[in-house]
């Protein structure tokens, strides 16, 4: 368990090794370091600015490592940063990211928590009636419900929920945000129910898939021929068995809790990862971006290893080594 | 002996390519108290299908769609939806053909027996326990307390068709249906399961309604025995009338193909051509595609039942027309064809 738990863990490393390369090969393929200058300085500074720019944030270096130049250069420097965590300063702002970071984690927890649990707690309970009641008129309009709710972009559910309840009932502010626990749940409400209503159909539709596959199991045939009734029947036999595909989805999700709503946060005006995130796109700033993927891909791997160990958890066929 | 369970007229219907096929068409027959009635007839022929139908558990989009079942005289297709839950597992019990997926894969073993009690009595966990325990002792579980806290996938094939018999058991029932009970097994275990089937039934008092192809188990167990072909039960009768005395030309050439009857040092005889599928069961008798003595009566009509003697009957123009052949089995013929 435990050796199987490191070879993970090395398989994760160079997973992670290998993304960094991609994306140090993406950014600077695309976009020279003077284009970087250029777009955080603006158009009409002087070469010289430039150049001083560059050497502050160590992009006056050769790319590659070359005769002369082994270890000093960017690819090495790129590596070294993001293994230490010194993640340095922004280039859009010279802000130092660490402390972006640290403001940030807390407003994406405050909103995606809640969107997590509360989204599990709805459709999970949703997903097993529909379930029970398969094949009548009540299954039948689920499903049509879900699809409903999943067809509809989310962007149309953010508008909508601003100018319905926000601008015409003023019952809760339009965006914005502040960590004071009397007022941020008004804050939050609206980002919260715009998440649960966007992704509810989705998650209901494939919870029920996985039940109703369970339910057609021959074990289940079983429990049906020895007496159970049918609500128990899911209860214990057809939730058990379904949680090792719903453990997948759900505990692969756990870790980018932290990395906050990309589309929620930046509509909604709360200061966390997600925002950051969208504005490292929106303004070409690299050093943050990289930092986020980064980020982003030790969280997977992570969350991969504890899918894994989740398995040995709820199967008792897994053997983890 | 008195009648526990009588069939009649049951139909189950799937709706195949926009038609409704009776998969199980206007079965008839009945089991009684302490007896064993074989099932048999080849792959697909509708034996399982009879036995969830009886259970009331036909898988969607299958219905019944006629007749009755009746358990003493009470017809189960009447009952209410907690009714028919008491009567399963708790007075008739069903082990499945598929003993390798029929267990819950994430519960230990024990603790399926014991819901399966605990669902008809009401006794503690802990005596459900003890009970699970006596219960693997008697189906000839080894080793039976590391058993209950084992997962099924732990356990071997016959062990866990073991820990099926132990549940369907549990209760107690008035009536088993065991359908292939072992034909997923190897031979040996094969024999020693069914042994411990009858002597559980002589223990325990029960009927058994025993579905299986193969004709030797039948001589072994059955009391009375009822073949089925394409839907249909084309004979039924005492063990020693339909294997000894068969009348339906069905039945005499399943016997003809069996190797304990066959004659040594020749090829065993078949039943020319296939069991047609059930989109093209023809409309008169099921078997005159594959009859020699089918003639156009036989192609436009379906048969009724004609009784030999008062527990033998067949559903065959010729037998009731006289120009059957001789009664086969027992002894073999001269080469069919
Ligand atoms: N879900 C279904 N939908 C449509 N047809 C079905 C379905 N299940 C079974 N059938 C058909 O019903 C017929 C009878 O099936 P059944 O399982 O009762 O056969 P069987 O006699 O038990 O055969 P075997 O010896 O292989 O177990 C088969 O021809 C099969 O094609
Ligand atoms: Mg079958």
């Amino acid at each position: 368990m435990l050796a199987y738990v490191i070879r993970r863990m090395a398989y994760g490393v160079i997973v992670v090794l290998g993304v960094l390369f991609f994306l140090f090969l993406l950014f600077f393929t695309v976009t020279s370091p003077d284009d970087v200058a250029r777009k955080a300085l603006g158009e009409r500074v002087p070469e010289a600015v430039v150049e001083q720019w560059k050497v502050n944030h160590g992009y006056d270096k050769p790319l590659f490592p070359e005769p002369g130049a082994w270890t000093d250069n960017m690819l090495v420097e790129h590596y070294r940063r993001m293994l230490t965590f010194d993640f340095g300063r922004s280039d859009a702002d010279d802000t130092p990211i660490a402390d972006r970071l640290r403001a940030g984690v807390g407003p994406s927890l405050a909103l995606t928590v809640p969107l997590f649990t509360f989204s599990l707690l709805a459709s999970i309970p949703l997903a097993l009636l529909v379930a029970l009641f398969r094949d009548t008129y009540i299954d039948r309009m689920g499903v049509v419900l879900c699809v409903l709710a999943m067809s509809v972009s989310i962007l149309l559910y953010i508008i909508g929920a601003q100018y319905l309840i926000g601008r015409l009932l003023h019952w809760f502010p339009i965006s914005g945000f502040d960590a004071d626990p009397r007022v941020v749940v008004r804050f939050l409400a609206l980002p919260l129910l715009v998440g649960l209503v966007a992704g509810i159909g989705g998650d209901v539709r494939f919870y029920r898939t996985v039940f109703i596959e369970e339910s057609n199991t021959d074990f289940v045939r079983t429990a049906r021929a020895k007496g159970c009734g049918e609500a128990r029947i899911m209860g214990r036999h057809v939730l058990r068995n379904s949680l090792i595909p719903i453990l997948t989805q759900v505990v692969l999700a756990i870790p980018f809790l932290f990395t906050g709503s990309l589309l929620l946060e930046s509509f909604f005006g709360i200061p966390g990862l997600g925002a950051i995130t969208v504005d490292a796109i929106n303004g070409n700033d690299f050093s943050v971006l990289r930092t986020m993927v980064y980020i982003g891909s030790l969280l997977f791997v992570g969350g991969q290893i504890l899918t894994d160990l989740s398995y040995g958890l709820v199967d008792p066929r897994v053997r983890l080594e | 002996m008195s009648r526990l369970l009588s069939v009649e007229g049951l139909t189950t219907r799937f709706p195949l390519a926009g038609v409704h096929v009776p998969i199980v068409d206007e079965s008839t027959f009945a089991i009684d108290r302490g007896e064993v009635l074989a099932l048999v007839g080849e792959s697909g022929c509708g034996k399982s299908m009879t036995a969830l139908s009886i259970m009331r558990l036909v898988p969607k989009p299958g219905r019944i769609h006629s007749g009755r079942v009746e358990l003493l005289g009470r017809d189960l297709l009447g009952l209410s939806v907690t009714e028919m839950r008491a009567v399963r597992g708790g007075r008739i019990s069903m082990i499945f053909q598929e003993p390798m997926t029929s267990l819950n894969p994430v519960m230990r073993c024990g603790d399926q027996v014991v819901e399966a009690i605990r669902l008809h009595d009401e006794v503690s966990r802990k005596d459900a326990l003890a009970r699970c325990r006596e219960l693997f002792v008697q189906v000839g579980i080894p080793d039976p307390d590391a058993r209950l806290r084992a997962y099924p996938h732990q356990l071997s094939g016959g062990l866990k068709q073991r820990v099926m018999i132990a549940m369907a058991l549990s209760t107690r029932p008035e009536l088993l249906i065991a359908d292939e009970p072992t034909t997923a097994l190897d031979v040996t275990i094969q024999a020693q399961i069914l042994r411990q089937l009858l002597e559980l039934r002589r223990e325990i008092g029960m009927s058994i309604l025993l579905i299986t192809h193969d004709l030797g188990i039948v001589n072994e167990l059955a009391d009375r025995v009822a073949v089925m072909y394409a839907g249909r039960i084309i004979e039924q009768g005492e063990r020693t009338d339909v294997l000894g005395r068969a009348l339906h030309p069905y039945t005499q050439g399943l016997l003809r193909s069996m190797p304990a009857l066959a004659t040594p040092g020749r090829r065993l005889p078949e039943i020319p051509g296939v069991v047609p599928s059930p989109a093209e069961w023809p409309m008169g008798c099921r078997f005159a595609t594959r009859c020699q003595l089918a003639e156009d009566r036989c192609r436009r009509e379906v048969p009724g039942a004609t009784a030999r003697s008062d527990n033998h009957v067949a559903s065959c123009h010729a037998v009731e027309e006289g120009r059957a052949q001789a009664p086969a089995g027992g002894e073999p013929e001269g080469a069919a064809r």
